[in-house]
């Protein structure tokens, strides 16, 4: 079985793009803390979640999203969100998280509200 | 005299018993002149053989031998001897040395020393006998305790529960002759829902087979890690267990890889007893050729395919049972067995709890009270439960009297990940059924969800218990039924989670699970029972029919 998860961070336009790839589960936990501490370290008040290349969240995934979204409040940063798939855009209204972040179809689109 | 006597005693091989008594008279002013030699009196020393035919007391320096005894006894100082002598069997001499009054001995003192010799010679050898006892059943205690721990050890390596397969059944019965057996039997689930089943017997029975036993079990299953077809295990297994067994011991064993969807079964033998397939035409006996394990290395095992329907029975058994032999020294031999289940076939019912009794209840019928267990007796039945019928809630609720069709039923073993291969499984089972798009991504992820739960809170992630998923269909439902072990407990009802309670860190941020599942499916039913808790998953199929 492929649980690989995988993630990275650039920066762009003042932005901080973490590309998330694979599956996010149990498994993606200390990495994507880790490379959330990489984000924030970049100091960029907005930080955006590309999920243009995962494959699956599970609810323990919904739960580490939940995680970072609580930790960049604390810090007033903004999470935005790219990439989701329609199934998870509605995963996303349903657990509400919509509220509490933007989700923007894709990179050009962030780029444009934030510029 | 008798002081004198006491004082001068010299002997050989255990006389403390008499060592002990109480001198009759006399002080004794020179206790330390009473003294025990260990003479090593070999078997092919002449004086063995005199000794032996010596009437009454011998007068030592009178012997001409080449004896290293006799010269042992000159050197020592000894002047008379008296053989003890019980049953034909030298157990002592009572030595004299030199009378402290330097005279010779009279043929009184000799008369005397006769007499004590011809009492105490008994006396010593019951003696001698009670404490070898002693020995010997403190011996029987040391090694029956050492079996004891052995056994309750060698059970631990047999599996503790069976597997539990929807619409499948496995039995089994394991009584070995001895404290411990070469018997064995295990299973194993594979990551893709498959079931190995494995029986095996060493050579030999007692202790030797189970330390045998236990290591082939062991390579059996690291086997089953690298392999997943029967006779490449087997092929694996044999050529590590040539390097270690002992020579004239070997292993025979019958590995089969069960789908349980299909009923389809793919099976290799090392040289082991055929099993027996049970259908409602008769029964037929499974064949596959290979070489027993731990012969020689670099065998091949042929590898045979079978098919089980609903309702067939497969029963596969090691030697014992059909080499047990009754009084008149008849054996019971494969074709009463293939006669029995047969019978016990045409009559209809071939589960294998009715085989196990009935075959249990013919050998003890064959042998005879009296009967001596030859051999270990194992039996292991795998039975196909005809297909499972719609769950009956299902049927009382409905108002249109649903009727369900199975469309496929499988487990996967309880191990964090395997939820994408359960969404995965179902999905491809509705491919043919009008899901797609969104409305089959909702399945999937409550069928991940649902399974996760099962695996997570349900079995507690515990290797014996997997999670069995159901799919079933009615003409305008889809139901998906995940059972784990977590029977007979409440589940909680799924609340909306507090979003903002969480952000705030005032709550954990999971517990999305069943909120998920519940956001995903038409209706979501839980149903508990002592042992299994289930959670059905039903989607309308918005009236479009099968």
């Amino acid at each position: 079985m492929n649980h690989a998860f995988g993630a990275s961070v650039r920066q762009r336009s003042g932005l901080a793009i973490i590309d998330l790839s694979g599956e996010i589960n149990a498994f993606a936990d200390q990495e994507l803390d880790a490379v959330y501490s990489e984000a924030e370290a970049t100091n960029a008040s907005n930080i955006v979640l590309n999920f243009e290349r995962v494959t699956y969240i599970n609810s323990t995934g919904i739960a580490l999203i939940v995680g970072l979204l609580a930790r960049a409040r604390k810090a007033n940063r903004r999470l935005a969100v790219i990439g989701l798939s329609d199934h998870y855009v509605e995963i996303f209204h349903i657990t509400r998280l919509v509220d509490f972040m933007s989700i923007y179809p894709d990179e050009t689109s962030v780029l444009a509200q934030v510029g | 005299m008798t002081a004198y006597l006491k004082k001068s005693w010299r002997s050989l091989f255990g006389l403390k018993a008499v060592e002990t008594e109480e001198p009759v008279s006399l002080k004794l002013d020179k206790p330390n002149r009473t003294m025990t030699l260990n003479l090593d009196l070999g078997a092919n020393d002449p004086l063995l053989a005199y000794f032996l035919s010596a009437q009454g007391v011998v007068e030592i320096d009178r012997l001409e031998m080449d004896s290293p005894a006799l010269r042992a006894l000159k050197e020592a100082g000894v002047k008379v001897t008296a053989p003890l002598v019980s049953q034909g069997e030298l157990i002592g001499l009572l030595n004299l040395g030199g009378r402290l009054s330097e005279q010779d001995y009279t043929t009184d003192d000799r008369h005397l020393l006769n007499t004590l010799a011809t009492q105490a010679a008994p006396a010593l050898r019951v003696a001698q006998l009670a404490r070898q006892q002693q020995i010997e059943a403190r011996e029987r205690e040391r090694l029956d305790q050492e079996l004891r721990v052995a056994r309750v050890i060698q059970q631990t390596l047999l599996p503790k529960s069976l597997p539990e397969l929807f619409g499948w059944r496995v039995d089994a019965l394991w009584q070995p002759a001895r404290a411990v057996s070469g018997d064995f039997y295990d299973y194993i689930i594979f990551s893709d829902g498959k079931l190995g089943l494995v029986i095996g017997d060493v050579t030999d029975k007692g202790v030797p087979a189970a330390l045998v036993m236990a290591t082939t079990r062991s390579i059996l299953r690291a086997a089953a890690e690298r392999y997943t077809s029967p006779g490449e295990i087997l092929a694996y297994v044999n050529d590590l267990l040539c390097q270690d067994i002992p020579q004239n011991m070997f292993v025979t064993c019958l590995y089969i890889i069960l789908d349980p969807i299909s009923g389809h079964m793919l099976f290799a033998n090392a040289g082991h007893n055929l099993p027996v397939h049970l259908t409602q035409d008769g029964v037929q006996e499974l064949r596959a050729t290979g070489m027993p394990l731990g012969l020689m290395p670099g065998m091949n095992y042929e590898e045979k395919e079978a098919h089980l329907s609903p309702g067939d029975g497969l029963m596969i058994y090691s030697d014992g049972l059909v080499e047990a032999h009754n009084v008149s020294g008849d054996m019971f031999g494969f074709p009463r067995l293939r006669e029995l289940l047969a019978q016990q076939s045409q009559l209809g019912d071939r589960s294998g709890e009715a085989s196990i009794q009935m075959l249990k209840g013919k050998l003890a019928e064959f042998t005879g009270p009296a009967w001596e267990q030859e051999d270990d007796v194992t039996l292991v039945t795998l039975e196909y439960v005809a297909s499972v019928e719609a769950p009956s809630s299902v049927q009382e609720e409905s108002q249109q009297e649903e009727t369900y069709a199975t469309l496929a039923e499988f487990s996967l073993p309880s191990e964090p990940g395997n939820e994408i291969l359960a969404k995965e499984e179902v999905a491809r089972i509705v491919q043919g059924l009008n899901f797609r798009g969104e409305r089959l991504e909702r399945l999937k992820t409550a069928v991940a969800e649902a399974t996760m739960n099962a695996m997570e809170h349900g079995n507690q992630y515990r290797d014996d218990q997997p999670v069995n998923i159901q799919v079933l269909a009615s003409p305008s439902t889809l139901m998906v039924r995940i059972s784990d072990y977590g029977g007979g407990q409440p589940i909680p009802e799924p609340e909306t989670p507090d979003l903002e309670a969480k952000l705030a860190g005032l709550q954990s941020p999971r517990g999305w699970g069943l909120f998920l599942i519940k956001n995903m499916v038409d209706e979501m039913r839980v149903q508990t029972d002592e042992v299994h808790h289930t959670v059905e998953l039903i989607f309308n199929l918005e009236g479009k029919p099968l």
